[in-house]
């Protein structure tokens, strides 16, 4: 078939697509807030999409050869244009609305630890709820909760915030051969398991963390370490036999916190410049945690208004020090350093180090 | 020109009158106005002794708050640090491990907490961020002190006395008695 191109109006914003294209892909070209929100969807990962219903939007003409809207809102992420659509996304009060009660529905078993968790900051359920939901829950019920879970050494499950968006299960069935874990129960009680625990073994399959949209699948390696919004991510890459090794390190001061993989403006793994998706293995992500480890490119570029982002001073330049030049180069007298008082940060702990969290021994 | 108030007095620029110009009548007037305040009442307080009672809204030295049980309420999150404008908090965070239950709230927790008063500006912005209920600012100074090394403070000078071991110097802390 010829590459014939379909006009879709989004938002009265006109774009053309090829055929076969989903509305929310149509959306993302045109970008910004337009775009729909994706919680489960993900364009890296083939067959994801289609159950958080965060991306509906109103389809108010069905094409130019049948204009006729459809009857409902449909999942963006899985409706393909047709030539002559017209969808409404962030100006239809019905999609505004609808969205509201889906993200309701998404926080119904959220615990909110968001103090606690690893996830806060970098987390798409806590900007959708930002952006999209309500103030308070109408929730009165207990919220469904389940024990702590280990898979493997690295990784800790936090089955409690787990949202079911099968990102993970896709993850692992697609970048690794054989698929350790996956969803038992159903319903209410529906849970990302490995059956009788069963440790997951594969180089690849730290990239569950990166894919996890809330912070149900978190790093061992960094839980509680520190928060992301005080670590500096860098670009950086290294030569790895597995993988691309192209990741982005969150650096505090020389210390290298977390390894992910680079993320694009929807929250998924980038391309790498191989121009396959730049998923990185587990030595990269876990093991290798020393600044000399890797070859730093460059700070990340983070949007500004992403908590991540403060603290970073784009473009600062130090004003000169010009105490030396009047004294002769005599050096001011330093009246108290900061490291000789302070307990915290000590130069002789090192947190990055460790592969497990800090505990109360660690600081005695 | 329209005056700018209602209020306003020409200047008086007339000849002096005889009395004016015998000048003792005016220095009497003044000492009336002086002192009639002898018998007024004294706005001075005696400071060491008597204390004036602070504003409800004074923000002064932060208390790090313990539950009902005692265990800390702080949980490390860094929301305080991100919201301080003068960049006075830090804070290292550490896990809790099996048998710690009766000492932190959560399974997380601040292992290590510091602020330093030198920069503190005592705005109370932590306060407001504190998603936990944790820190509190109290009606307290921070006393003064010869070395800069004073002011910076750990989680021994921040945290309150645990309630249920210490309830006098609970009380106290809080200004119960």
């Amino acid at each position: 078939m010829s590459e014939q191109l379909f006009k879709v109006t989004i938002d009265n914003i006109t774009v053309e697509v090829p055929a076969g294209t989903t509305i929310l892909h149509a959306a993302r070209q045109i970008g910004g807030e337009v775009a729909p929100p994706a919680m489960c969807y993900y364009s890296k990962l083939e067959g994801s999409g289609g159950k958080c219903r965060t991306c509906l939007v109103e389809v108010s003409k069905g094409s130019e050869k049948d204009p006729r809207p459809m009857p409902k809102l449909v999942a963006s992420c899985r409706t393909t244009v047709m030539d002559g659509m017209e969808v409404k996304n962030i100006t239809s009060p019905k999609v505004l609305d609808a969205r509201a009660g889906v993200v309701e529905f998404l926080l119904i078993n959220h615990p909110l630890d968001c103090p606690v968790c690893d996830q806060a900051g970098e987390c798409h359920l806590q900007d959708l709820s930002y952006e999209h939901g309500k103030e308070e829950t109408r929730y009165e019920f207990q919220r469904r909760t389940f024990p702590k879970v280990d898979l493997g050494d690295k990784i800790q499950l936090h089955m409690t915030r787990c949202i079911m968006c099968f990102r993970c299960v896709f993850t692992a069935d697609q970048l690794t051969e054989k698929r350790e874990h996956g969803i038992l129960d159903r319903g209410d009680h529906a849970q990302i398991a490995t059956f009788i625990q069963k440790n997951l073994h594969n180089e690849f399959i730290g990239n569950v963390i990166d894919v996890c949209p809330v912070g149900a699948l978190t790093d061992k390696t960094f839980r509680f370490k520190n928060r992301v919004w005080f670590t500096k991510p860098v670009d950086a890459h290294r030569d790895c036999e597995n993988c691309c090794g192209e990741a982005q390190l969150w650096m505090r001061g020389d210390e290298v916190f977390r390894v992910t993989a680079r993320k694009d403006e929807w929250g998924e793994v980038k391309e790498a410049s191989n121009g396959k998706t730049g998923w990185i293995c587990n030595t990269c992500r876990f093991d290798k945690k020393e600044a000399k480890d890797w070859v730093i490119d460059g700070p990340s570029k983070i949007n500004r208004h992403s908590v991540i982002s403060q603290g970073h001073y784009v473009g600062l330049q130090k004003p000169t020090e010009t105490l030396p030049n009047v004294l002769h180069g005599r050096q001011p007298k330093l009246l108290m350093d900061i490291h000789s008082v302070s307990e915290v940060n000590k130069q002789n702990i090192e947190l990055s180090a460790l592969d497990r969290p800090a505990h109360s021994t660690d600081f005695k | 020109m329209e005056a700018l108030t209602s209020r306003a007095k020409a200047v008086d620029r007339k000849p002096m009158t005889f009395l004016e110009r015998l000048y003792l009548w005016n220095i009497l007037k003044g000492m009336i106005i002086t002192f009639s305040h002898i018998f007024k009442k004294k706005p001075t307080i005696q400071y060491p002794e008597v204390k004036r009672p602070f504003s409800p809204v004074f923000r002064g030295l932060h208390v790090l708050n313990r539950d009902e049980e005692g265990r800390e309420r702080c949980t490390a999150c860094g929301l305080c640090a991100v919201a301080c404008p003068a960049e006075a908090i830090t804070m290292e965070a550490a896990e809790r491990l099996p048998g710690e239950e009766n000492l932190y709230r959560e399974e997380k927790y601040a292992a290590k907490y510091e602020i330093n008063m030198l920069r503190c500006i005592f705005c109370g912005l932590c306060e407001e961020a504190c998603p936990k209920d944790a820190i509190y600012l109290s009606e307290t100074f921070a006393p003064a002190n010869f070395n800069r090394k004073g002011f910076v403070y750990g989680k021994d000078n921040l945290l309150i006395p645990n309630p249920t071991t210490q309830p006098e110097a609970t009380a106290k802390a809080k200004g119960l008695n």
